[in-house]
């Protein structure tokens, strides 16, 4: 028993070499940042790969000290926010009817929504900012959540459809001899019932949202109504001499989103799973 | 068209006394409109924001990229397919799709091979499984924006971590320019799409793998199949499905590459990393030829349709393969 085990150990040994290798590549690079955050410059460029000599915080402390790192903190998550309800709010409507009706047209409608999964925003970048300038949306967080939401709507209608199709018929029957109507059932049961598919799909807009760079940046030219990715941009530009504060600056816009998958990684995975073998 | 799907449960759902048949007919005549006009209702929303911010501004792109126009007013100086002739004329774009098939295969011979390889390590019993899955998983969260900013600076020419740990452990040699190197920069980039996509593509695969049935393997286990064969002939084939949807977001994220060239290099250096979004992006929005950026938003929406239509085909067709000759249909 205990020969079979340590052999099999030893067996696996070469296997836990190259993870323990891919683990580092992976972290090496977020760890270095953390690290050099903690340097002055000088330092940086006299030591750049130990530990720091002295441990210095005032990096950290000074972007955290003003107001301009938290506004764009503030911006990311109303556009976030305001994308993720609308996307949401919209697709479960037209999942609902996707999924519990049968209508003329039903799958000539399904099929374009599904088209769109399959083109990337970049390619209607262009005539997107132009149609925003003509709205005068420009400047305006509803400017980049509008888009995001119409952008998001193929993924977010396919997996919620997919979860509609799997709650009982009679469930509905039944709600309907109790006097509920379509929408009654819709608000009252089903939206209840699909907790665990809307808090998927809200997290996969969340992420989206929160990370994106090409609309915003086509979209706010004024530094009041940036976000994170741009304002990260921004700052390197301005300090590019000063490497110690543009890693802490880094590190910093990197906790929200890692500290967000750290709570939601089950939702997240699962979502992008659930997308991808659907889709 | 009427699907046949569901069946319609809103007809034939009286439980009074049954109405003369004429009024019958008209009822339920009216049930299915009243019906029709629900589902639609509940549609419209979805509709109107899928119209008017995904469709209506790709038909104008298709409109405007047959005029001369810099982006003020309505187009009025029309070219015809100038434009496009001066596309495929153009070195700097014909460059974008050569450097886009690029990626195209390092991610299909290099990224998703090694993603496959760390999922099916992953997808056994050992100590410390968790960690590694979330570690890999992780720099997909982070936005590509500064995941970029952050590997600019690692790879920064002589002063960068990368040039610096390779020169303490002998081996200047394999450091450079990096980015900043045209002979590099490609091999840079895609080292940096790595590191943060084959995470994604390895959890894609351990979902898949998870819904490998047990019983397949271990009946080719006592066939006498080996490891190799096993993968190879049981498991692989049971992955095609998830394997087929990781290449197609490979090659359409190829294709909209924009946020990781940007901030890195801007395209350079001298246009040895643009991507047709960067020359769209140029064009459009730097130099105000919007009527040339427009063609190609065009072209980069034909690539995608073009490629989405044929993989669909193919996919369509050896998924119908897939049913006879592996018993998928059975597996669930």
């Amino acid at each position: 028993m205990t020969h079979s085990r340590t052999s099999r150990r030893g067996r696996n040994l070469p296997l836990h070499l190259v993870l323990v290798l891919v683990g580092a590549v992976m972290a090496v690079p977020l760890l270095y940042a953390a690290l050099s955050g903690f340097k002055t410059t000088d330092e940086l460029s006299r030591n750049p790969v130990g530990l720091p000599e002295s441990w210095v915080t005032s990096n950290y402390t000074q972007i955290l000290g003003s107001g301009d790192f938290w506004r764009l903190i503030g911006n990311s998550t109303l556009i976030a926010v305001g994308t993720t309800v609308l996307v949401v709010a919209v697709s479960a409507l037209s999942a609902f009817s996707f999924a519990r009706f049968a209508f003329r047209g039903r799958e000539v409608l399904f099929t374009l929504f599904t088209m769109g999964l399959m083109f990337p925003f970049a390619v209607a970048a262009l005539p997107l900012f132009l149609l925003l300038r003509s709205l005068g949306l420009l400047d305006n967080p509803l400017g980049v959540i509008l888009p995001q939401a119409a952008f998001g709507l193929p993924m977010t209608i396919i997996i919620l459809r997919g979860f509609f199709r799997q709650i009982p018929g009679e469930l509905e029957e039944a709600a309907t001899l109790d006097g509920c109507s379509s929408f009654g059932f819709f608000w009252r049961v089903l939206l209840p019932m699909a907790r665990p598919a809307l808090g998927t799909v809200s997290v996969l807009a969340v992420v989206t949202s929160w990370n994106n760079f090409f609309l915003p940046l086509l979209v706010f030219t004024e530094a009041q109504w940036w976000t994170l990715p741009i304002g990260v941009q921004q700052y390197q530009g301005q300090y590019s001499a000063e490497y110690a504060k543009v890693f802490a600056y880094l590190v910093l816009a990197m906790v929200p989103a890692l500290a967000f998958y750290s709570v939601a990684e089950r939702q997240l995975v699962g979502g992008l799973t659930a997308g991808a073998t659907k889709g | 068209m009427t699907s046949t799907f569901l069946p319609d449960k809103r007809t034939g759902r009286d439980v009074g006394p049954p109405p003369p048949a004429t009024d019958r007919a008209r009822s339920r005549a009216r049930r299915r409109a009243l019906n029709w006009l629900t589902a639609t209702g509940f549609q419209l929303p979805a509709l109107v924001l899928f119209m008017g911010l995904v469709l209506l501004p790709m038909l104008f792109a298709l409109y405007a990229a047959f005029f001369r126009w810099g982006g003020f007013g309505m187009p009025s100086d029309y070219i015809g397919g100038e434009n496009f002739t001066r596309l495929f004329q153009d070195e700097v774009f014909l460059g974008d799709l050569w450097r886009c098939l690029v990626l195209v295969v390092l991610s299909l011979v290099v990224q998703l091979p090694f993603a496959l390889a760390m999922a099916v390590l992953l997808n056994q019993r050992m100590r410390g499984r968790a960690v590694y899955r979330m570690l890999f998983f992780a720099p997909y969260v982070l936005s590509e924006a500064i995941t970029g900013i952050l590997f600019g600076m690692i790879f920064a020419p002589d002063d960068g971590f990368a040039d610096q740990v390779l020169g303490k452990v002998g081996l200047d040699g394999l450091g450079g320019e990096w980015f900043a190197d045209p002979s590099t920069v490609m091999a840079t980039l895609f080292l940096v799409m790595t590191w943060k996509y084959f995470g994604f593509h390895m959890m894609l695969y351990l979902a898949g793998l998870q819904a490998v049935p047990r019983e397949l393997t271990e009946a080719a286990l006592i066939d006498g199949a080996g490891p190799w064969q096993r993968f190879r002939n049981v498991t692989l084939p049971l992955l095609a499905p998830t394997l087929r949807i990781s290449v197609f977001l490979s090659v359409i994220g190829a294709i909209q590459l924009f946020d990781l060239v940007w901030v890195t290099t801007a395209g350079g250096p001298d246009h040895h990393s643009e991507t047709m979004a960067v020359t769209m992006f140029q064009y459009g929005f730097k130099r105000y030829q919007v009527g040339y950026a427009s063609a190609i938003s065009v072209v980069m929406f034909g690539i995608s349709l073009v490629f989405a239509l044929a993989y669909q085909r193919f996919v369509l067709r050896r998924d119908l393969e897939g049913a006879t000759t592996t018993m998928r249909g059975d597996g669930k």
